[in-house]
């Protein structure tokens, strides 16, 4: 079916950059925006605007009957979820199809198989993907018998956790029933779900992810990220391709990927989510994201796609338009998520009104935002102010071109990150390239000790 | 419509063979201020004029405004660290961190404020007993909300509760 008329039902940024998508293929974009965001930039870009609810989130964004009655309302015939929010909820998937509208993502059948951690895995194992060693602890002997076989250290990661939540390290067979006990009771309180499960501690561990796109029959990957640079389990910076990797670990992770997608008879963008093991050298499944991700715009500059567009026409039914051989990556790319929040005070989150937003322009730069003069940062939602996105000719050159744009970015009247971007592309470790997920914690308590809080 | 990345360095061209350093242009629907900064470098500042389309039905439900609210003399007002949805238990279910007729201390945390995702706890900033809790839970509070009020005069006796 042809989308005409699509309700984009997120906000922020990746609001702005659906719309954006939806102009230049001629489908008519409404905004579906909570009280807060009804004058907001995207709401200003959006050919028409629908009230979807109250500010907060759980009254608007994440209610998928506000959705669903929006879309109706407007007569959309198709639901862009963006990212977050009920991107991955399988309950608006099923409104949506109940109402006959299209949802612009995977089945209701595949977001299930990867939404619960444990399914996901045994998902990955059939689809023959490595896992990180370890295996369900329903109680203190099972847990025990997978602990014999993954060895200590290892980690005790609740089912429904994600995010750096629930998650807890066990250092000796002497701390394994105490910390299990704790673990499944906090997972109840928390989840609402106790299951638990062991896996083997990875002590240096790179965040390294395969893009995939599939019509339900056929997929293509295209071309991996890194997004190591974390805190606190929150990506800062990206890039694509993953730099030094081993030969053959990049087409190692793409076959992984494919494997998983055609398994799943993925329909939709998708993430497949790799943890890279730096002294092992090799790779394990994480889990799946069946959504766009922020991170996106780094693999459209190295592959010249626009994955809306692609993600819009499998959700139409349409085949896939790419093979696999017409995926070329060319240069480097690298994403500095700009956020609200103060570093100098333990990234303290900075809501406002924004006085004036300058932004670099140029062939090979690209900045996916939100916010311009007047706008408002309302406390709800996340913190995401603008992406700067830069294209090089190798990495080299796209951190020096990144370093020199980041320069002339200036978003006024709130605390932003920006000089934290500055510090990391200053840092030799950082521009040396190939950095663990303990880097960027390490880099602010050894470089920059001035601008951690004691807390 | 504003105008597109593709766009904006169609411009940048323009400007680049013609020497000029800077660009501005005023439409009906946005104005564009093109700079060149540096040797290489450019810059663009966009402004989208057109208000948003909405639906009728659609009320805009304006946050209202609340005055500082006053505390009567002697007392104290607990006030958030910042903009955020104001917490009293730390989390659903659980029993308020602190209640009517408590004992505070400086460092007292008295309730949690969610702001962009991040929660951030209340210390209630002053030695006394918790006499009214104005903030409901859940609630959209800005720095000058009163949470709650203290009053200094009524120490609690013996160690307090909670302080840490």
């Amino acid at each position: 079916m042809r989308i005409r008329r699509l309700l984009v039902a997120n906000r922020g940024e990746i609001a702005a950059r659906v719309v954006r998508t939806c102009s230049r293929l001629g489908i008519e974009s409404v905004l579906a925006a909570s009280d807060a965001d009804l004058d907001s930039l995207p709401a200003r870009l959006a050919d028409r605007v629908v009230r979807l609810g109250p500010a907060p989130a759980a009254q608007s964004y994440l209610d998928p009957a506000a959705v669903v009655r929006a879309a109706r309302s407007v007569g959309a015939d198709a639901v862009h979820p963006g990212y977050g929010f009920l991107s991955e909820n399988p309950a608006l998937a099923r409104a949506c199809a109940d109402a006959g509208i299209v949802f612009v993502g995977p089945t209701v059948e595949s977001l299930q198989a990867v939404g619960d951690k444990l399914t996901a895995r045994s998902h990955a194992v059939a689809a023959g993907l490595p896992v990180v060693p370890g295996g369900e602890a329903g109680d203190l002997a099972s847990a025990r018998a997978v602990a014999a076989e993954v060895g200590y250290p290892l980690l005790v990661k609740a089912v429904g956790g994600g995010g750096g939540r629930g998650m807890k390290l066990v250092r000796s067979a002497g701390e394994l029933p105490r910390t299990l006990d704790l673990a499944v009771s906090e997972a109840a309180a928390a989840f609402g779900d106790p299951r638990v499960y062991l896996e083997r501690y990875v002590a240096s561990g790179r965040h390294v992810e395969v893009q995939v796109l599939g019509d339900g029959t056929r997929a293509v990957a295209l071309g991996d990220r890194d997004c190591s640079v974390q805190r606190r389990y929150q990506k800062l910076f990206e890039e694509a391709p993953a730099p030094l990797l081993p030969a053959g670990v990049h087409a190692e992770m793409a076959a992984a990927a494919l494997a998983l997608a055609t398994h799943l008879r993925y329909r939709g963008l998708g993430t497949v989510e790799l943890l890279y093991d730096r002294e092992r050298r090799t790779s394990y499944f994480l889990e799946m994201n069946a959504r766009i991700q922020v991170e996106h715009p780094v693999t459209e500059m190295v592959t010249g796609l626009d994955l809306v567009a692609e993600q819009l026409a499998v959700a139409e039914g349409l085949p896939l338009r790419i093979r696999q051989e017409d995926v070329v990556v060319t240069g480097h790319a690298v994403e500095c998520r700009v956020n609200a929040e103060d570093w100098a005070h333990d990234f303290r989150p900075s809501p406002g009104r924004i006085d004036r937003v300058v932004l670099p322009v140029g062939d090979g730069i690209r900045v996916d935002t939100h916010v311009q003069g007047g706008s408002v940062v309302p406390p709800h939602y996340d913190s995401l102010l603008a992406k700067l996105v830069v294209h090089g000719r190798d990495r080299a050159d796209a951190l020096a071109r990144a370093r020199a744009a980041l320069d002339l970015l200036r978003i006024d009247g709130v605390t932003t990150t920006v000089p934290v971007h500055r510090a990391l592309l200053d840092d030799p470790e950082f521009a040396a390239g190939g950095v663990d997920t303990a880097f960027f914690e390490r880099f602010l308590r050894t470089r920059h000790p001035d601008l951690v809080e004691v807390s | 419509m504003d105008l597109t990345p593709d766009d904006v360095r169609d411009v940048l061209r323009v400007l680049d063979s013609s020497g000029l350093d800077e660009l501005h242009l005023e439409l009906a629907d946005l104005t564009l201020t093109v700079r060149r900064e540096g040797a290489t470098g450019w810059t663009a500042e966009q402004q989208v004029l057109r208000r948003p389309v909405v639906e009728s039905g659609a009320a805009v439900a304006a946050e209202p405004e609340r005055p500082r609210a006053a505390v009567p003399e002697g007392m104290v007002a607990v006030h958030p660290p910042l903009v955020g949805t104001f917490y009293r238990a730390p989390q659903p279910g659980a029993p308020p961190f602190v209640e009517v007729g408590d004992g505070v201390g400086e460092d007292t945390v008295v309730g949690i404020v969610e702001t962009m995702k991040m929660m951030t706890p209340v210390h209630a900033g002053v030695r006394g007993t918790v006499v009214e809790v104005r903030a409901g839970n859940g609630e959209l509070t800005g720095t000058d909300a009163v949470l709650l009020v203290v009053d200094p005069a009524r120490d609690a006796t013996g160690p307090v509760e909670g302080s840490r």
